[in-house]
């Protein structure tokens, strides 16, 4: 196998994620434990030299390489971006909400780093190996991520279910590679798709593989009713753990997704949509219904999660380029929305103090006018009320949705969107309708304020103006 | 003149940019705040003139539009018009918001400068609905406009505002989802969100009785007709005075112009299969609900009662045509139903917003809305007796009241389709007059019973003006109703040939 310099420039981003990695590994040993600013400014560096070089060597169009192992295409572009922009504004939120709990530690961001890596290798991935590749080490670091705080009970335990979940979930996803594998004899995607082309989709073993899959798609998405470790790793990690997990690690889902199921086995549609709708009927139905009973307020994100990803389920099960289009602007649209919010619970919490329960909301309309208008702003969003971001996500799975002929389940999306809304207004009735509990001043940095503020206002003007994003969603995803 | 070209994009973005401006200036410059707003609200009923005036009453077409490509991947344009219809709802929303801040000019004593930012945006939101030409642009007003005022009832709404404001809410959002489901339809059917072509597109009878009912739950949740009007009273009673007010006089509205925009032109077919359903509901509306109004004990309950009443009348004006057609054979009358419940709305939204208005007076006073608390009020406040006595004659339909010429119209509309739905309507002439009058006589006449009422002052010059102004309205439309009835004549003929032509 020769190397070329144009498919070495392909794949530089991953090469400099994982040189950069090991360079905060070596500098975060050898910095003093008080004082990781260094490798603060090494990761940010990383993200800003990915994002370059990711933007310098754009493919021109959908290009196999490294003899099918990789594949190099503007969706894959448009992710990575995303996902770099994302880890920085995650980096910034979590940087002073370590430092005043003693964990700011080097092997956070190493950790995270290598998360990055482990979705970079997922997004570019043509080959079921490389998928798997990318999929453990990205799994690897978020258990780790999860059990940083390792004195407390909640995080050990939370770990522990995430990595024991984790490894049968992966399991699944890799026995139903190897039946496909079986099957066609290749575990090239690009293969794939031509081997089961003429394949009859009904037979026993492909629905095997599919179910299989299925199974390891819905464990890293977080959809019922595979979701149980969700609310107890959000509950009990970090809370800049929780935005980590809760962010950049969605976007490999989508990707996951992407490659196996709508690429490879898009022939196979019909085999898989019925699958894909009992999971996404139930993440909304379990999501929604659960949320409205928590008390504290990362568990209520991680079931609203479970329901938002019952929606990108919904694009993806309308299936075509209008559905995936769909899928594709939720997940990005999500992801900003939980960076939003998690942000917030960082910015409440202080040193001794985790604003982790629905109370520590309460009033935060007296305690600061302008941050409780942000949460108002993202989690009006979240519960689909125009003009915000997360009304045309809905939108636009509901299109696609009705577009696919499947009018029932638009309407069970939208009454479900409609139960939804009970638990978003529930904070905004905290922030606004009552007393603070005390009346600490916020304390946060300038810089966590300005992005945090930056991060709300994207929100609504992306609602304002969705016209760039869903046009760039159109432009990947032909 | 050249503003004339953007004069609705001014009137939905100046008090919206109020809003904000009152926001930045913030609690400290309290003073500042209220006259920015004051001002915000005065420009935009000055901008709202021209509207009038410029209006062409002679063509039924959209005027004063505007339009810019807004979200080009699906075809979304921010389009903007009025017609006869929108032009008289767009007049009352500057108008009722001018009033709505100088009512509120002291009663607020917490987060004043959010309260009048929360009315101003919530202004430009409301004349958004209304001049929206475009599906998705009315929508996104339609949803934006339930955030401030679910904000106004919770933070500045009475004891029980949690339950009244997310009901509220939940409600209105429940409603309006089924809405945007059949209006992605006829977006994927016409490939545009425009509204005139969706009035064009010809459907099947399955769709259109989807598309009718969807549009039905939208817009009787918001009216509110009967049997899904329970969230109007405890919204009206925990909410402020001047959420009541913007509610009762332009956010019912939103309804009855739904009906008229949307379900009539867009699903004619259903409609007329439909229409007895429509009537029924609305006399049970006028009759049931007025015999609730009757035993109220609550003022603001009353009145939010008689509000589902008298908007029986609306809805029941407009889905009359079938029926005369039906009955008659002809056309005749039917224009005079849809204009009565036109005139109807204007007026309700001035006589409810008027005695709103008037119990927030009290209330502010005595701090209780319980009829049982009060009596005797003419005696030490004259003023406010004499025109809450006068409010109280219009909301029960006197002639030379704006109500008479609305509920006159629909009522001599009624007899050409059928004896009996005259007669159940005209029952409102009885039993409004019994539940108002019943009230004004418990509040205002008899003897001083409560001595807190002995120590009550008049109302000074700034409640006296508001009320005022708005007492000359009812009276001026009252005896002479042909400036509102003129501007909206061709634009509902034409409405009722668009509509008496079947799309199957």
């Amino acid at each position: 196998m020769t190397l070329s310099a144009h498919e070495l420039s392909l794949v530089a981003p991953e090469i400099f994620v994982l040189a950069m990695a090991c360079l905060v590994l070596m500098a975060a040993g050898f910095s003093s434990k008080k004082n990781q600013t260094l490798s603060y400014i090494l990761s940010i560096l990383t993200l800003i030299g990915a994002a370059w070089l990711s933007y310098r060597f754009v493919p021109s169009g959908r290009e196999i390489i490294f003899s099918g192992m990789v594949v190099a295409d503007q969706l894959g572009t448009v992710l990575k971006l995303f996902c770099y922009a994302v880890l920085a504004v995650v980096f910034l939120y979590s940087k002073n909400y370590l430092q005043q709990r003693n964990l700011l530690k080097g092997e956070y961001f190493v950790l995270a780093l290598f998360g990055l890596l482990g979705i970079m290798v997922m997004i570019a991935a043509n080959s079921l190996i490389t998928i798997y590749l990318g999929l453990e080490l990205l799994s690897l670091s978020l258990y780790t991520l999860v059990a940083i705080n390792r004195d407390s009970v909640l995080s050990s335990e939370a770990a522990m279910k995430y990595f024991v979940l984790g490894a049968i979930a992966s399991g699944c996803l890799l026995y139903g590679m190897s039946l496909l594998y079986g099957a066609t004899g290749t575990l090239d995607l690009t293969e794939l798709k031509v081997a089961l082309a003429g394949a009859d989709p009904l037979r026993i073993q492909f629905l095997l593989a599919l179910a299989f899959l299925l199974v390891g798609i819905a464990f890293k998405f977080g959809a019922a009713p595979i979701h149980m470790w969700v609310p107890d790793v959000y509950q009990g990690a970090l809370s800049s753990v929780t935005l980590y997990v809760g962010t950049i690690p969605k976007i490999a889902a989508f990707a996951l997704f992407m490659r196996i199921l709508a690429e490879a086995l898009g022939d196979m549609y019909g085999s898989w949509r019925d699958m894909v709708m009992v999971l996404a009927i139930l993440s909304m139905g379990i999501g929604n219904l659960v949320a409205i009973v928590q008390t504290n307020i990362k568990r209520m994100l991680a079931y609203s999660t479970i329901s938002h990803v019952g929606f990108i389920l919904l694009g993806f099960l309308a299936g075509g380029p209008v559905g995936y289009q769909a899928a594709l602007f939720y997940t990005l649209a999500y992801v900003i929305m939980a960076a939003g919010a998690f942000g917030m619970i960082i910015l409440l919490s202080r040193k001794g103090f985790e604003a982790e329960r629905l109370e520590d909301f309460k009033g935060l309309n007296q305690r600061s006018p302008w941050f409780a208008l942000i949460m108002m702003i993202v989690m009006f969003s979240m519960a689909g009320v125009p003009p915000m971001l997360g009304f045309y996500a809905k939108i636009q799975v509901i299109m696609a949705v009705l577009d696919a002929g499947m009018v029932w389940l638009a309407i069970f999306a939208v009454l479900f969107s409609v139960i939804g809304a009970f638990y978003y207004l529930r904070i905004i009735k905290l922030m606004y309708f009552d007393a603070p509990e005390g009346a600490e001043p916020l304390q946060a940095e300038i810089d966590m304020r300005l992005v945090l503020s930056a991060n709300g206002l994207l929100v609504l003007f992306l609602g304002l103006f969705p016209g760039g994003l869903l046009a760039l969603c159109a432009s990947v995803l032909p | 003149m050249i503003y004339s070209d953007f004069l609705l994009s001014l009137l939905i973005w100046v008090p919206v940019a109020g809003g904000l401006l009152v926001l930045a200036v913030g609690e400290q410059r309290l003073h500042a705040g209220r006259w920015i707003a004051m001002a915000a609200a005065g420009i935009t009923l000055l901008l709202s003139i021209p509207l009038y005036s410029q209006f062409d009453s002679g063509t039924a077409a959209m005027q004063f539009t505007e339009f810019q490509p807004w979200i080009a991947a699906i075809n979304v344009n921010y389009h903007l018009g009025v017609d006869g219809i929108s032009m008289p709802l767009i007049l009352l929303t500057t108008f009722m918001t001018v009033l709505v801040i100088v009512a509120g000019w002291q009663g607020v004593k917490s987060n004043v400068s959010q309260y009048f930012a929360a009315f101003l945006i919530m202004e430009g939101l409301m004349i958004g609905v209304f001049a929206a030409l475009d599906a998705m642009l009315f929508y996104v007003f339609w949803e934006a406009m339930l955030v401030p005022m679910f904000l106004i009832i919770g933070i500045w709404g009475g004891p029980r505002r949690v339950y009244a404001t997310i009901k509220f809410f939940l409600y209105t959002f429940l409603g309006s989802v089924f809405m945007l489901v059949s209006l992605i339809y006829l977006y994927l059917q016409t490939g545009s969100y425009e509204i005139l072509d969706f009035h064009e597109l010809s459907l099947g009878m399955n769709a259109q009785l989807l598309i009718f009912i969807s549009f039905l739950l939208a817009f009787a949740v918001k009216v509110p007709m009967w049997p899904v009007h329970t969230w109007l009273p405890d919204a009206h009673v925990e909410a402020p005075t001047g959420g009541s007010v913007i509610l009762a006089a332009i956010m019912l509205k939103m309804g009855g112009y739904g009906f008229l925009r949307f379900s009539l032109p867009i699903t004619p077919d259903a409609s007329r299969s439909l229409d007895g359903l429509i009537i029924a509901m609305s006399l049970i509306a006028v009759v049931y609900i007025g015999f609730v109004a009757l035993v109220q004990r609550d003022m603001k309950k009353l009145i939010a009662y008689s509000s589902i009443a008298h908007m029986g009348f609306v809805t029941l004006g407009f889905f009359l045509p079938f029926a005369i057609y039906a009955n008659t054979g002809s056309l005749a009358g039917a224009v005079l139903g849809m204009q009565g419940g036109m005139v109807q709305m204007v007026s309700h939204g001035l006589i409810s917003g008027a005695l709103f208005l008037c119990v927030g007076v009290l209330y502010d006073r005595m701090h209780s809305r319980q009829i049982a608390d009060y009596g005797g009020v003419v005696n030490t406040m004259p003023w406010f007796a004499t025109l809450l006595v006068f409010f109280a004659m219009a909301n029960a339909g006197l002639p030379g009241t704006s109500a008479f010429v609305g509920e006159f119209f629909v009522i001599l509309a009624s007899f050409k389709a059928n004896f009996w739905i005259a007669f159940a309507a005209a029952s409102t002439l009885v039993l409004g007059a019994a539940y108002t009058l019943w009230m004004v006589k418990r509040v205002v006449f008899g003897d001083i019973a409560n001595p807190k009422v002995a120590e009550l002052k008049d109302i000074n010059a700034r409640e006296f003006i508001v009320l005022a102004i708005l007492a000359l309205a009812v009276l001026l439309l009252g005896v002479w109703p042909d400036p509102l009835t003129g501007v909206m004549e061709v634009t509902l003929d034409n409405l009722l040939q668009h509509i008496m032509q079947s799309k199957l």
